[in-house]
């Protein structure tokens, strides 16, 4: 019931990536923007369907130019990222509903697993790596930022680039899971796992560690389940995610009704 | 030189050593309001300058235009070499967020090519202990949130500080000692220092300088020169009062 090897690592680097992204959407209150993003890539597919060119590259360039559009407009403007965002890219679910056509809409929204080429294998998995280490490499710098963007300036971190470099990341993770999870559901299992994080972690690495983890059980555990019952992975996955999360939520609640009444 | 109530331009006091910091008609607006128009002033290297003023004249404003985060025109010129470290006056951190202190100061040493040594002895300058230190930053008392930020600043050894109410929310005797200790290094590093603060006795003890910003008016001087009562009332539109430090 597993993938090929191939898909299996696409997969694994997808999720860690998503995981990963999604720890700094959170701590940088990108949450209902990061999940608007993922609809850019909509109007891209769209268009790449009518120009009978493969819908994935349509995605990707839609959402690398989506990206800049935000960049540009919150560098340029005193508007909140969560605004430009909301209205850019609920503006462009509408526009790219209109352009898709009917039969590959719902795969679109909502994901479906086909036979992947060997050429978006090997890109998917070395940008998911790419992801990673900039997340890694960068966490410092992205730390300080979102702490203080002032305090970021004076320690010699340039704050605009490293905003436009994590944006650019932020899009390139959301192609990734577009296959699995489609537009409407790939900015899911960036947020909720980071979110399940947030609640749970007390350290930085914690976070990073525990979005990650359920970010990849998530994928493997829906992609399973997708596969026995033979439906569309991306609903599967996640629903998972989100029973993870309420569960986490939960599960911490009582831990602490039970420390207050034990303490 | 006598300060120059001109309500326009501070004057360019004439300087022993090579300036710090040099301001050439720094003007700052948002929208159609004006807060900083064409303001002039040096720093020389190792002087502390105090910028005091009422709510709203522009001091952050004036820290923010000259560390680079917010358009302005006119001129702002730092000596070559020159590394900042700067302290806001407030932060809007999230209380759930899971960070720690000790993420934010390793990821400044980091960054700044400091040592885990460097970490702990910044803590024991501003006095804070490490356990608190490791504890997420939403969980912080305001006192110990702004000795973190000042830890933070010290980091990397910079050779200017800018300090925007550093020591807000720490309590009297510590402040006092902060600044003990701050006035410290500062001898023992030839650090230059601009510090905004509301409490005008440390302001007194420690500045060598004081710029007033408020009420379309500016003062610049030494605080023996800017801080009498005609001019803080002049400025603040109260009388003001402060305990001078024998």
């Amino acid at each position: 019931m597993m993938p090929p090897i191939g898909e299996l690592l696409l997969m694994l680097g997808m999720a860690t990536a998503a995981g990963l992204v999604g720890c700094f959407a959170v701590m940088r209150r990108m949450t209902l923007a990061s999940d608007a993003i993922s609809h850019v890539a909509l109007p891209g597919i769209g268009l790449a369907l009518l120009l009978g060119v493969r819908p994935l590259l349509g995605a990707v360039v839609m959402l690398l130019v989506g990206t800049l559009l935000i960049w540009f407009i919150e560098a340029r403007t005193r508007m909140a990222t969560e605004t430009v965002i909301g209205v850019v890219f609920s503006a462009a679910l509408a526009v790219g509903a209109l352009f898709t056509p009917g039969e590959s809409l719902i795969e679109a929204l909502l994901g479906r697993p086909g036979m992947l080429t060997g050429w978006e294998l090997g890109f998917g998995i070395a940008a998911s790596i790419a992801v990673a280490g900039f997340v890694l490499g960068q966490r410092d710098r992205l730390v300080i930022s979102l702490v203080s963007p002032d305090m970021a300036r004076t320690s010699g971190i340039e704050v605009s680039r490293l905003s436009l470099l994590y944006l650019v990341t932020f899009a390139i993770t959301v192609a990734l899971g577009l296959r699995y999870l489609g537009v409407l559901l790939m900015g899911s299992l960036i947020i909720i796992p980071a979110a399940t994080a947030k609640y749970l972690a007390t350290s930085l690495s914690s976070m990073l560690a525990i979005a990650v983890a359920v970010a990849v059980t998530s994928t493997l555990a829906g992609t399973v389940v997708a596969r026995i019952n033979d439906c569309d992975t991306g609903p599967v996955i996640i629903t998972i995610t989100a029973a993870v999360f309420f569960v986490a939520v939960l599960g911490r609640r009582r831990a602490g009704e039970s420390r207050s009444r034990g303490g | 030189m006598a300060p120059r109530p001109d309500g326009r331009t501070a004057s360019l006091t004439p300087l022993r050593s090579a300036p710090a910091l040099a301001v050439r008609g720094l003007s700052v607006s948002f929208g159609a309001s004006s807060v900083l128009e064409d303001l002039s002033f040096e720093v020389a290297t190792g002087e502390t300058l105090a910028i005091i003023g009422p709510t709203g004249s522009g001091k952050t404003v004036l820290f923010r235009a000259l560390i680079g985060a917010l358009e302005h025109t006119g001129e702002i010129c730092w000596a070559p070499g020159t590394t900042v470290g700067y302290v806001p006056q407030k932060l809007d951190i999230e209380r759930d967020l899971p960070i720690t202190g000790l993420d934010l100061l390793r990821a400044k040493a980091r960054v700044a090519r400091a040592t885990g040594k460097d970490v702990g002895d910044v803590l024991e300058l501003v006095n804070l202990a490490p356990d608190i230190a490791g504890q997420p930053l939403g969980t912080l008392s305001g006192g110990q949130f702004q000795r973190l930020l000042l830890a933070f600043a010290f980091l990397g050894r910079p050779n200017l500080l800018l300090l925007d109410e550093a020591t807000a929310g720490v309590d009297e005797p510590g402040e006092e000692r902060l600044y003990e200790r701050i006035d410290r290094l500062k001898q023992d590093r030839q650090l230059t220092l601009l510090l905004i603060s509301h409490e005008l006795s440390l302001v007194y003890r420690y500045a060598t300088r004081v710029l007033c910003l408020g009420h379309g008016q500016r003062y610049l001087g030494t605080p023996v020169e800017v801080l009498t009562p005609a001019r803080l009332e002049a400025i603040y539109g109260s009388p003001m009062k402060y305990h001078v430090h024998p």
